[in-house]
């Protein structure tokens, strides 16, 4: 049902009425897309079709006359005749319809689903008003966990499948199952072993009763007390399309929103239950100044002023080249694009970088060949060279494992780990951490060494190498895999197999919020506004900011270590906290130590107690702009709540604190910001403010846009399915806008000028002596510095990345803070034995760097003579080993007295 | 009238050891076999259409017909079903447990006619001896040449596979059995798309026969189709095997020519059913198994024909006839088989799931005295909700036939036995005193 439906469009009559259809699809979509609308509850158009539930019985004449058929089971044929309103259809329907309520318990006024419930619509619509059932109704216990997120109420479960298909045949997480037969039939987990998918919302997302619940949000509404607006998720930089719910002015639930090119409706546990960060009341509600060596809370005038005062200090004593700015991910681009302007037009230094330590060099993230997501399913090959998708980029892995099941991708998986989709992989090639540049070139290499390369055999490369040969089209997803070997060997890996396959595309697997909106607006050292190299654009920069930095500065990893040496004394940090973030905690610790004046902005403020100056900004739901996703998709972000006290949008401090320091940014609106965004930032030229608020942009535009104003795509009927109820409430979320902001808002359907993208240059408001500056190119570096040898005492750390960390966004969501692990070293059981420990025990763990006693366990999926570790767990842990300045980390592992 | 025609499929049944290899081939055993590797598979399957060997299985569909049917892909399958599991119904059981190597040699006859690459032979799980027997019996035929490679020196080769049911009446539906030999739930496919002749086992066409049809196969193959055809009348050729039982004095398997004989017959003749206990009065007989509508004893006269019990509304279905006397309390006969459906309904198809237990619980309180005179309105309506129409052959609101079997009982119930009902109802209790 997921293959792509091709050939000539065919008539089918539903009632007499002659409709469209798509071959392939079944008589339900079709009937739905004419205007009939079945009724079902089985049928999801995301998962394959099971003609479970009945209800969506219809007369489909075949040789030998009409009969009852599922019209979700029954593909479209031309000149197919369907009857839907028969007297004999109405009473199959209306006897399934009393047949699901028999021993439905009738709680509705309690039940989290009522007022949106398809089996209580139909209900009111069709259903009998007495019930003829007199007998004892089902009982289970309930409601039982299946997780902490989701609860389970087994007597309100119709068995209509949805949430055992999504788990089985979407997540991949065959947790849940029917167990049981006939009227006795219930859904649970198997004995002992909880629903620990990293999606498990979605089931109740789709569950069309109220039989699974999220813990998080159990009576805490009615859904006609909600309000909504749609937006788009920056847990992560995949950019689900969601639908924020508020009620009294509190972020309440989280809804995916069906967005063809991203996430098909589906949203990862993390994204849909962070809501809780912005609800969070320990969110910081005045700024903080440093008085008498102690923070308190003071006003904006005072405080801002505080700032300005201690950077333009540090300026004026030491040069713009002592001052840097940390972090940026967390911002709308509209803020990013408003900090960049003021660090490199006002403040003077280069020193600015979003991706803190964790990341990839910027121009080899924005000057690669871009991929879109639906390019990348649609590629005959993805290459992996990449972190966990599953716990990173949770709903692209949705996206990439579904192409690898259900199409014709192939994977290859260039990790030295075992990740989420290495199962799905044609061929893995496991690499010794910190060798994969060696893999790389052996991949690349006319005939592949006979010893094969870093660690990984020659059949495998070879294996590889054919198949990417032979392959249509290649895109690779480029990330770091582990946080324990160095930025540099992954960009010489990819230079190596970016020149190798020259008509490969890359698809980012960077995995901060809106850090690629960061990176596009200049939060990058040696980068400006638009994908712009410094030299490429500092003249039309310096022109239209009236300056712009003189020489390129440091990434995160240089400015700490300037930092720690008293050589950047004015740290801002914006959305950042490198005593966390950073993969290296020793050298951030220093470098904390080392800077003489600390600005923070942020949603909380305890994390930066030797802060001067604590701004606290608006989060994520409280402000309106616009974010950019992995793939380079500009989409809309929705205000639903207003910030805590006195906070305020990024944007705004940046333009407050230019004013403080004597300059003026030039911005009193969101508006004004992505106007100038338009006119200067070259790869978002032609993407005006009116453009992406209109209702057939709401997935979004990919920048740069191609010549003339790129297709508009309304999201077709079938795709919106905000919650089970996919009707009603799909017209809620247009009912409910506040006004012309709002990007669903059919009033803001203006006109829109055909985006002429170089009118800027010689005839913009520029003065019209230089031409707009050309968006970065990667162009490939020197080899990266090899790994030294494996010590035969050592194993070689790999540290990854899990769906729940310690980070904010977890730790400051309750529901998900209790998800968040402590540390436990994975060592395979070869090496383990040779140590005499097995699972369970506890080690004595010791780098370069720290010397730790933490759990161990066996894990057969690390390669030998590794040792992997979760990254930002509780307390002390994998930042505490890592040297960022070595190109790899090894670990000496020791039994405990 | 019984005719002195001899028993095909139980003829050596009763013979000493009937299930060892030995015993099989000192009656003949894997001569069909070796003659059919001698002609050309089109050929032995013409020999089944001449026979017109109708499925034994409940359909009654033409064997060879369905053969034809078969999508022209490779790979092919060949599943045989012996997953009987119907109450009252004991044929296949003895078959399986008696004579093992008539069903393997039938199944490799059919293998060999229709061009597939494995065979399996599901057996419902509960048959411990069955399954022994099958076993030993695959394992005599391998090391006989008769299964494998080249087999008996013919070059023809194929595999057989006895595999366990997990116990599910439903795994006795052939695409729910499919599904179930995949290593999943038993669950019914919806048809279509899954005719199993076109998409069956792994999505590769499969044909799904019943153990009795494959153990006619041998005869067949050995005498001629002609031969079988001259047994019976019309379409019901050959002999059939029905499980006869309920309050008759010899309930038992017998093997008799079809259509020739009558219900009467198989109930009264001393030679089989041997009349009713006690010489109590016959009330009511189950035709075809208790999925099949009832029929009363004003219908006994009635030939052991598929097609005219197919015209007076009921069927021949698997051949399992029950004798219900004049003690017989209709509602708890009703009851009892409506609970044995509900409870072996997959689940799957909300009409079924959910109707099978409202009509258990609604038939077990008339039963038990507290029935309400709009009860039986109620239970034919909730019955027309899983069969519309309440005809025969049903048509159904849910994919498998299993749905539509659980009415036949309480119509048949009601529209013989209306007054017996009204009675449970008025007296609030039942008037045979349980």
């Amino acid at each position: 049902m997921r293959a792509p439906l091709a050939g000539d469009p065919l008539k089918i009559t539903v009632d007499g009425k002659s409709i469209e259809a798509k071959p392939g699809e079944m008589i339900i979509a079709a009937a739905e897309r004419g205007g009939t609308y079945i009724p079902r509850f089985c049928w999801h158009p995301r998962m394959r079709p099971v003609g479970m539930c009945r209800m969506c019985l219809v007369e489909i004449k075949g040789p030998r006359g009409f009969s009852l058929q599922p019209a979700c089971y029954v593909p479209v044929a031309d000149g197919q005749e369907v009857v839907t309103d028969s007297p004999k259809v109405k009473k199959a329907q209306d006897g399934v319809l009393e047949f699901l309520l028999i021993n439905h318990p009738l709680d509705c006024p309690v039940c989290d689903r009522g007022g949106e419930c398809p089996l209580q619509d139909q209900t009111f619509a069709f259903g009998p008003g007495e019930s003829r059932f007199v007998e004892e109704k089902r009982h289970w216990a309930k409601p039982i966990p299946i997780n902490p997120l989701v609860a389970l109420d087994r007597e309100r479960c119709i068995q209509c499948s949805r949430c055992t298909r999504f788990a089985d045949e979407v997540a991949g997480d065959a947790m849940i199952d029917f167990i049981g037969r006939a009227d006795a039939t219930e859904v649970n987990t198997f004995p002992d072993r909880p629903f620990t998918s990293n999606f498990s919302g979605n089931v109740v997302q789709i569950c069309p009763v109220g039989a699974l619940t999220a813990t998080p949000y159990r009576f805490k509404a009615r859904p006609w007390d909600l309000d909504v607006v749609e937006s788009t998720c920056t847990a992560c930089a995949v950019g689900c399309r969601m639908a924020l719910q508020s009620s009294s002015n509190r972020l309440i639930r989280h809804l995916g929103v069906d967005s063809d090119p991203v996430n098909h409706g589906w949203l990862c546990d993390k994204g849909r239950f962070s809501y809780e960060q912005t609800d969070n009341p320990d969110r910081l509600r005045t700024p903080l100044v440093r008085k008498e060596g102690r923070l308190v809370e003071a006003s904006w005038n005072e405080a801002l002023a505080a700032a300005a005062k201690g950077l333009r200090r540090i300026r004026e004593a030491s040069g713009p080249g002592a001052l840097a700015v940390l972090g940026g991910a967390r911002l709308a681009n509209e803020d990013a694009y408003a900090w960049a302007k003021l660090a490199k037009g006002v403040l003077g230094t280069d020193n600015v970088d979003c991706q803190m330590g964790d990341g990839l060099p910027a121009d080899l993230v924005l000057g690669l060949p871009r991929a879109t997501i639906d390019e990348a399913c649609g590629a005959s090959a993805v290459v992996l060279l990449a972190p966990d998708l599953k716990e990173e980029l949770p709903v692209f892995y949705l996206r990439l494992r579904e192409a690898a099941v259900e199409g014709s991708l192939k994977l290859v998986e260039l990790a030295p780990q075992s990740t989420g989709l290495s199962r799905h992989a044609e061929v893995r090639l496991q690499y010794r951490p910190g060798e994969a540049a060696a893999v790389a070139r052996a991949l690349a290499a006319t005939r592949v060494p006979d010893e094969g390369a870093g660690g990984v055999s020659a059949a495998d490369i070879g294996a590889a190498a054919e198949l990417l040969g032979g392959s249509e089209s290649v895109v690779i997803v480029l990330g770091r895999a582990s946080l324990a070997e160095s930025a540099e060997s992954i960009a010489d890996a990819a230079g190596v197999l970016a020149a190798a396959l020259p008509d490969a595309t890359f698809l980012s697997a960077l995995r901060r919020g809106n850090v690629h909106g960061a990176l596009d607006m200049g939060l990058a050292p040696g980068i400006l506004p638009g994908r712009v190299s410094l030299d490429e654009g500092r003249a039309w920069f310096t022109e239209a900011w009236g300056h712009a930095p003189a020489a390129t500065g440091m990434d995160t990893g240089a400015i700490l270590a300037a930092a720690a040496e008293h050589k950047v004394q004015g740290l801002v940090l914006i959305g950042a906290d490198p005593a966390s973030d950073f993969p290296d905690r020793a050298l951030a610790a220093k470098a904390l130590a080392g800077v003489r004046f600390t600005v923070a902005i942020d949603l909380f403020g305890d994390r930066f107690a030797d802060a001067d100056v604590v701004l606290p900004a608006a989060g994520y739901g409280e402000r309106t702009g616009t974010t950019t996703n992995m793939e380079g998709r500009v989409t809309r972000l929705g205000q639903k709540v207003t910030a805590p006290g006195t906070a305020r949008p990024d944007w705004m401090i940046a333009a407050d604190l230019a004013t403080r320091l004597g300059a003026d940014l030039g911005f009193e609106s969101l508006d004004d910001i992505a106007s100038e965004i338009e006119r200067l930032a070259p790869a978002y030229a032609g993407l005006t403010p009116q453009l992406l608020a209109r209702p057939g942009y709401r997935d979004g535009v990919v920048v740069p846009l191609a010549d003339g104003s790129p297709t508009e795509v309304d999201r077709p009927k079938e795709g919106i399915e905000v919650a089970a109820s996919e009707a009603h409430l799909g017209n809620v979320l247009l009912e409910n806008d506040p006004g012309a902001e709002n990007p669903l808002d059919p009033q803001a359907d203006v006109a829109v000028e055909p985006a002429a993208a170089p009118s800027i240059g010689p005839n913009g408001p520029l003065s019209g002596v230089m031409g707009r500056p050309r968006v970065i190119r990667h162009r490939a570096g020197a080899p990266a510095r090899q790994a030294p040898p494996v010590d035969a005492y050592s194993l070689r750390m790999v540290a990854v990345r899990t769906l729940y960390d310690a980070g904010a966004l977890v730790t400051r969501s309750p529901s998900l803070a209790a998800l968040v692990e402590g540390p436990c070293l994975r060592v395979n059981p070869a090496d383990l034995g040779r140590m005499g420990v097995t699972t369970g025990d506890r080690v004595r763990v010791s780098s370069s760097r720290k010397s730790l006693v933490l759990d161990v366990a066996a894990d057969p999926h690390v390669l030998r003579g590794s040792a992997l570790l979760a990254f930002n767990t509780l307390g002390e842990g994998a930042a505490d080993l890592i040297d960022a300045t070595q190109p790899v980390t090894d670990l000496r592992v020791e039994t405990v007295k | 009238m019984i005719t002195d025609a001899a028993p095909i499929v139980t003829a050596r049944i009763g013979t000493a050891q009937s299930w060892t290899l030995r015993s099989y081939l000192d009656h003949g055993g894997y001569e069909g076999l070796r003659k059919a590797l001698t002609m050309d598979p089109s050929e032995v399957q013409q020999e089944v259409l001449t026979a017109n060997l109708l499925g034994r299985g409940g359909a009654g569909f033409e064997a060879g017909k369905k053969w034809g049917m078969l999508a022209k892909a490779e790979p092919k399958y060949l599943v045989i079903n012996g997953d009987e599991s119907e109450p009252c119904t004991f044929k296949d059981h003895m078959l399986m447990e008696e004579d093992p190597h008539q069903i393997i040699e039938g199944t490799l006859i059919c293998a060999y006619a229709i061009g597939a690459s494995q065979a399996f032979i599901f057996v419902r799980g509960e048959f411990a001896l069955g399954l022994e027997r099958m076993a030993s019996a695959l394992n005599e035929a391998y090391a006989f040449g008769a299964v494998g490679r080249n087999i008996l020196g013919s070059g023809f080769s194929i595999d057989l596979v006895v595999h366990p049911g997990a116990g599910a009446y439903i795994c006795g539906e052939e695409t729910a059995l499919i599904e179930s030999l995949e290593g999943k739930r038993g669950y019914p496919r919806d048809k279509p798309p899954w005719f199993p002749a076109v998409m069956g086992l792994y999505k590769a066409p499969t044909i799904v026969n019943n153990v009795e049809t494959m153990s006619n196969l041998p005869w067949i193959v050995t005498n001629g189709g002609a031969a079988f055809a001259a047994l019976g009348i019309g379409r019901s050729t050959g002999t059939r095997l029905f499980s006869v039982s309920g309050h008759v004095n010899r309930p038992a398997n017998y093997e008799i020519e079809m259509a020739k004989s009558t219900f009467r017959d198989l109930i009264y003749d001393p030679k089989l059913g041997g009349g009713i206990r006690n010489g109590n009065a016959l009330k009511a007989f189950v035709p075809g198994g208790v999925s099949a509508p009832w029929f009363g004893a004003d219908q006994v006269d009635m030939a052991l024909d598929q097609d005219a019990v197919g015209k007076a509304g009921s069927m021949l279905g698997s051949g399992s006839v029950v004798a219900m006397d004049d003690t017989t309390c209709m509602v708890r006969a009703a009851w009892r088989i409506t609970r044995f459906f509900h409870r072996e309904s997959c689940g799957q198809c909300t009409p079924c799931r959910e109707g099978g237990g409202w009509l258990d619980k609604i038939m077990r309180r008339i039963e038990l005295g507290q029935g309400r005179e709009s009860d039986l309105d109620l239970l034919l309506d909730v019955c027309d909700n899983i069969a519309p129409g309440l005809g025969w052959p049903p048509q159904k609101t849910t994919i498998c036939v299993l749905g539509p079997s659980i009415p036949s009982s309480i119509t048949s119930g009601i529209r013989m036995f209306r007054d017996e009902f009204l009675v449970h109802i008025k007296e609030g209790a039942c008037p045979f005193g349980r």
